[in-house]
C-alpha cells in the first residue's frame, strides 16, 4: 500500500449494482463490451438474433466478485446503441 | 425482453430509433464518437433545438440521417463551407461537422486548411480511420505509411497527413486527438472544444476492422480497438508536429493546442460592418 494512503471502511463504502440492459436486434457481436469489462461478467452467447450475430449474455458469479458496478463502460462504447446499464445502488 | 421494450437506451432521446440498427460495420468507431458528442452536448447544456450536424460523404455521413437533431449530408467534401454558411447566417446554432478523413483530407482538405485559417466557429471532428472505408478500402491521405489496402497491395509509399499539426499551424484555436475507445476522455474533450469559440479541431481515431483492419493484421472486429488500448499514450500539450501515426509506434494521445483571445471570422466581419456604418 503506498504511504500516505488509508483503507477505506468496508461497512460504509457503497459500491453501485447495475442491471445491464441489451437491445438484441441492434448488437452486432463485435465484442468491445466484452473485451473492456472491467469485472468480466459480459460474454459472448451461442444464442444469435434475427441477423445471425452472435448476441452478448450477462454471466454474474457475486460471490467471486463478478457482477456489475455500473460503470457504464459498455454503454459509451458499444458502436451499435445496443447495450445500457440500470444504476442501483446498494451496500456490498 | 419485456424490459427492454419500456425502457429505453439513453441516447435514444436523440436518435431517430426507427432506423436503427444502422449500418456500420461491427466494431466501427463513428458510433462511439457520435455518442461522446451527443454526452457532451448534455454535459454542456445545449438544448436540442440549437444544434446542427453536418456531414460529409463516406461513413460519417450517414450520423446526420440517425440522429434526431437538425442535420445535413452534404456533397463530398463540402461539410465544412456548407457549415461555415450555416453558422454565419444564424449564429445561435451550435455547428458540428463530424466527417471522415477521406472528406475532410482528401477532397475537403483546401476548406479545411482555410476555415482554420479564418478561424470561422465551428467543431470539427474527423473520425480518421486510415482508410476509405465506405468505397471498399482505397489508400486515404491518412493511411499509414506502409500500410495496406486495395490500391496499395505491395504497402503505402506515401506519407500520411499529421492532421493535428495541419490544424495547428492552419491556426485552429483547439486541437486535440484521441481514440474512439478513450470514450470518458472525449467526451470531456468535446465538451471543453463546445464551450470555446473559433475553428476546434477533434481528431477520432477509429477502428475499420472491415476495410483497414482485415489487411493490417488486425483480423478481428476488436483488434484495432486492442491495439489502440495497448499502444496509446496520452500526452496533453504534445508538439503537434511530433505526433505523426505511424505503424509499430506509440500512438499520441491529447489535447495539444488551446489557444485564446483569437477572434473569431463572424466578429471579425460584424467590426467591419459597424466601420462601415460609421463612415
Amino acid at each position: 500500500m503506498p504511504a500516505g494512503s488509508k483503507l477505506l471502511p468496508s461497512q460504509k463504502v457503497k459500491i453501485s449494482r447495475g442491471k445491464v440492459h441489451i437491445i438484441e436486434e441492434r448488437c452486432k457481436g463485435c465484442g468491445l463490451c466484452t473485451d473492456f469489462c472491467p469485472k468480466q461478467v459480459l460474454h459472448r452467447s451461442e444464442r444469435v438474433n434475427e441477423k445471425g450475430y452472435h448476441l452478448v449474455e450477462v454471466i454474474e458469479e457475486p460471490e467471486k466478485g463478478k457482477f456489475c458496478v455500473a460503470c457504464g463502460f459498455c454503454q459509451i462504447i458499444c458502436p451499435e446503441y445496443a447495450i445500457w446499464v440500470e444504476k442501483r445502488e446498494e451496500y456490498v | 425482453m419485456e424490459e427492454t421494450c419500456e425502457l429505453l437506451h439513453p441516447i435514444d432521446r436523440w436518435l431517430k430509433t426507427e432506423r436503427m440498427p444502422h449500418i456500420w460495420c461491427p466494431g466501427c468507431g463513428v458510433g462511439p464518437t457520435i455518442h461522446a458528442w451527443v454526452r457532451a452536448l448534455e454535459r454542456v447544456g445545449i438544448e436540442k433545438e440549437k444544434v446542427v450536424y453536418v456531414s460529409g460523404i463516406g461513413c460519417c455521413g450517414r450520423g446526420s440521417g440517425y440522429l434526431d437533431v437538425d442535420g445535413f449530408h452534404t456533397t463530398h467534401g463540402r461539410a465544412i463551407p456548407f457549415a461555415v454558411g450555416l453558422k454565419l447566417a444564424n449564429p445561435e446554432l451550435c455547428v458540428t461537422v463530424i466527417s471522415g478523413d477521406g472528406d475532410l483530407f482528401a477532397i475537403g482538405g483546401n476548406h479545411f486548411i482555410h476555415a482554420c485559417r479564418r478561424n470561422n466557429d465551428l467543431l470539427v471532428i474527423c473520425v480518421n480511420n486510415f482508410i476509405y472505408g465506405m468505397t471498399g478500402g482505397q489508400l486515404a491521405p491518412t493511411t499509414p505509411h506502409g500500410g495496406y489496402s486495395t490500391t496499395s497491395p505491395y504497402g503505402n509509399i506515401e506519407h500520411p497527413f499529421n492532421t493535428p499539426h495541419l490544424a495547428d499551424a492552419a491556426g485552429a484555436v483547439y486541437v486535440a486527438r484521441w481514440t474512439s475507445i478513450h470514450v470518458r476522455e472525449l467526451e470531456l474533450s468535446i465538451a471543453e472544444a463546445l464551450r470555446m469559440k473559433g475553428f476546434r479541431y477533434i481528431e477520432v481515431l477509429s477502428p475499420c476492422p472491415v476495410n483497414f483492419g482485415r489487411r493490417n493484421n488486425f483480423p478481428e472486429p476488436d483488434a484495432m480497438a486492442k491495439w489502440f488500448a495497448q499502444s496509446s499514450v496520452i500526452m496533453h500539450g504534445a508538439d503537434t508536429s511530433k505526433v505523426a501515426i505511424d505503424m509499430g509506434k506509440p500512438i499520441i494521445l491529447g489535447n495539444f493546442v488551446k489557444r485564446e483571445g483569437k477572434p473569431t471570422y463572424y466578429e471579425l466581419l460584424r467590426k467591419l460592418e459597424e466601420m462601415r456604418r460609421k463612415r
